[in-house]
């Protein structure tokens, strides 16, 4: 353990004396100040992964495949859900799967499957709670070569994830009456503000939208707005503007190049991001990272586990892929992630190898092929 | 009597086909309904023209109406957003006229003051908010065959305004779901698939976070369902159902939602068939209706809009339409909606949502002409 720690002080001194230049950018932050400690030229970073169920192993494997060759320097950890319940986490999640994710600070979940039943919580309940992972970001981007209907859109949904309309506070008053409590913090409103405000900083986005029903739910809406105007003022640079929700969902499908980066409570960021997801092509190809506190990133494919075709080399590894390509520009591996995402796309973009979902016929291993190939 | 019977009999056999139509023209239907002594009386209709680009559009109704001699009169209340609540008199005129044609009135943002427009909706108890959305003949969009109609709850559900903070920097707003409430709007969408001989209604929701809320509500819809056994029914959840929106829209028909995800629904869905500008719409309740703009996405039309008076009549003038039918005027209606058709398929006179460079009352103008 001791061992361990000096290994990562000293690293933190070499990658800190190797690029000045880097320190520079991103000197104050915490987020990036835990990045620095992670890379390092000799040690590999570990990070979790969470294979799960259905097509989750097939991709999980993909993405290994992938990363090993293109010589990215991390280490799994794999962890499996359990089959019964620990009552420690109350869920199917053994507690050593979220120290491990803890202990990391990265890792890569694969799609799980909830089972049915009662007296334990759902598995991506569990994940936030105890994680808490306050903030989900999509880059929802159009893929070249994926024909929708939509060609233009480069927007990013961050989604406050802890409270808003998902607190799931519900209870019925008399029968046949049933109240369910939104909450609406100003520490939650302030700290998904401020992780969009400096997102939108380090990845060169222009526009910060807040989307909101204000007119309607003054109190609470009205709350996170005032958080986000705080921060606003804090990054000048950056423009900010607020969108009431509906206008922003026919705005959204008139034309998407309207929008940089959104920002919202958790029930109207989970309908817009699930509603950008659809404008490029679906979940199949969407990635997602849920941010936590101390910097914690969880990179997931959002899409379903689909048991029908598990374990026969047909699934799209697409959305882990570029889930974990997100991960990697979180651990600010730029250059990796740059050279992945590129593989990905024009692997996509010319066509020859796709998966049966975009159209194609190729199996798994075949797309996984194409895109070391293009590496 | 022999030979009068074979004379009749004539008279009953069909008669020798009449010449191939030639295969452009679409077969005429006369109407053929018998109306009561007396139902052409001219009624009365409470106008409120609103805010923004409001009296432009109900302006541009007026002509219409009087273009063709439809039999109502409007009664006029000026109502405005910033107003603290709707005047006595306006109530009182819609409820002795029953029906109500509304411009759009403006929410202020954030300020304390509670929306006219959930006002009205509450006090004369509209529960039923319903949208029309469909391609237009003549106009391009993304996507095809899109024929939805939205029906939203209107009263209850998110939006029932009761917030308080508990301590500084946490507020709480309670979203309530009543079994009265989504039962009554279940059958109000069953009911109008039945008989607008719709196929199949689906129930948007978010049961599997909000078990207790939308499960109630999901609980009304199937058992209201049941009785219905000719149209199908299915869920969808509310994320899953954007998603679908935007790429698949053709698989739906009816949708019924409670609140907040009516409102999104709505206005995704105005969205991609042809923009909020042409969708028709209304709040409907037991007693009482009110027509406006289908889906207004939260605004009444930005100034600039207002100034060079390029609002969009189309969406009013096809919820008067809607209006015209809800007061038995089927005949008005068809008039009004065939020339509205016909003026979007001939492409000339568009305003710029739709892609042209037309002004409203080009527009209105262009409508009257077509009308026959």
């Amino acid at each position: 353990m001791a061992s361990h720690l000096l290994r990562r002080a000293s690293s933190h001194f070499l990658s800190g004396a190797a690029n000045p230049g880097h320190s520079l950018l991103s000197s104050s932050s915490p987020l990036s100040q835990a990045a620095r400690v992670f890379s390092s030229a000799s040690t590999p970073i570990r990070a979790t992964l969470f294979p799960g169920d259905g097509i989750g192993p097939e991709i999980a494997e993909s993405v290994k495949q992938v990363f090993r060759e293109a010589d990215v320097p991390i280490e799994w950890e794999e962890h499996y859900v359990g089959t019964e319940i620990d009552p420690r986490t109350q869920s199917f999640l053994t507690w050593e799967s979220l120290e491990s994710v803890r202990k990391n600070g990265v890792g890569l979940k694969g799609p799980m499957a909830t089972p049915i039943g009662k007296g334990h919580r759902s598995l991506n309940l569990t994940l936030r709670k105890e994680l808490n992972l306050y903030a989900n970001v999509r880059p929802c981007y159009s893929l070249p070569g994926y024909k929708t209907r939509y060609d233009n859109v480069d927007l990013i949904t961050i989604r406050e994830n802890t409270e808003g309309e998902y607190s799931g506070l519900e209870h019925q008053v008399v029968r046949g009456v049933v109240e369910s409590l939104k909450i609406i913090t100003r520490q939650a409103s302030l700290r998904v503000a401020e992780y969009a405000f400096h997102y939108a900083k380090s990845h060169g986005r222009e526009r910060v939208s807040a989307i909101h029903k204000a007119n309607i739910m003054q109190k609470t809406d009205g709350l996170f707005l005032k958080c986000c105007r705080e921060v606003a003022e804090k990054y000048p640079e950056i423009k900010y503007e607020e969108v009431v929700i509906d206008n922003c969902c026919m705005m959204l499908v008139k034309n998407p190049a309207l929008f940089d980066v959104l920002v919202m409570p958790n029930l109207y960021g989970d309908i817009i991001s699930d509603l950008c997801a659809g404008l490029i092509g679906g979940l199949g190809l969407t990635p997602s990272c849920n941010i936590g506190e101390g910097g914690i990133a969880l990179a997931e494919a959002v899409h379903g586990s689909a048991p029908d075709i598990a374990g026969k080399n047909l699934a799209n590894p697409t959305a882990l892929l570029l889930s974990a390509v997100t991960m990697l520009r979180h651990l600010e591996l730029h250059d990796k992630a740059d050279r992945i995402q590129n593989a990905i796309l024009g692997t996509i973009s010319e066509g020859k190898f796709r998966t049966a979902d975009l159209g194609g016929s190729s199996s798994t291993s075949d797309f996984t092929q194409a895109i070391i190939d293009h590496l | 009597m022999a030979r009068r019977s074979v004379q009749l009999l004539r008279y009953l056999l069909p008669k020798p086909t009449a010449p191939t139509l030639a295969p452009t023209a679409t077969p005429s239907r006369s109407v053929t309904y018998m109306p009561r002594p007396g139902d052409g009386a001219p009624r009365a209709v409470t106008l409120i023209p609103g805010d923004g680009i409001g009296p432009l559009v109900t302006n541009a109704v007026e002509q219409v109406m009087d273009a063709m001699h439809a039999p109502i009169y409007f009664e006029t209340f000026e109502v405005h957003g910033d107003m603290p609540k709707v005047p006595g008199e306006v109530i009182e005129s819609i409820k002795k006229n029953k029906v109500c044609l509304k411009g759009g009135l403006a929410t202020p943002m954030g300020g304390g003051v509670s929306s006219l427009n959930l006002q009205l909706r509450r006090e004369l108890d509209l529960y039923a908010s319903l949208v029309n959305c469909f391609n237009l003949p003549g106009l391009v969009m993304k996507h095809e065959n899109v024929d939805i109609v939205v029906i939203r709850e209107n009263t209850e559900g998110e939006y029932s305004g009761l917030e308080h903070e508990v301590i500084p920097g946490v507020v709480e707003s309670l979203k309530v779901i009543t079994k009265f409430c989504s039962e009554r709007i279940a059958r109000y969408a069953f009911e109008y698939a039945y008989l607008n001989n719709r196929k199949k209604v689906t129930a948007v929701h978010k049961a599997n976070i909000m078990k207790l809320a939308d499960g109630l509500f999901l609980e009304s819809c199937r058992e209201v369902a049941t009785n219905y056994p000719s149209i199908s029914y299915n869920e969808v959840i509310v994320d899953n159902c954007c998603m679908q929106l935007v790429s698949k829209p053709e698989q739906f028909d009816v949708m019924v939602t409670p609140n907040l995800y009516g409102n999104l629904v709505a206005n995704t869905a105005a969205g991609i068939a042809a923009g909020t500008g042409v969708m028709p719409g209304g709040n409907v309740g037991a007693d009482h209706a009110i027509f406006e703009q289908g889906a207004s996405a939260g605004n009444v039309g930005n100034q600039k809009i207002l100034e060079l008076k390029k609002a969009n009549p189309v969406a009013l003038l096809l919820s008067s339409a809607m209006m015209l039918r809800h007061l038995q005027f089927p005949s008005f209606a068809d008039r009004l909606e065939t020339a509205v058709a016909r003026v979007i398929l001939e492409g000339k006179r568009r305003t710029k949502d739709l892609g042209g460079q037309s002004t409203t009352q080009e527009v209105v103008d262009a409508v009257i002409a077509a009308l026959d």
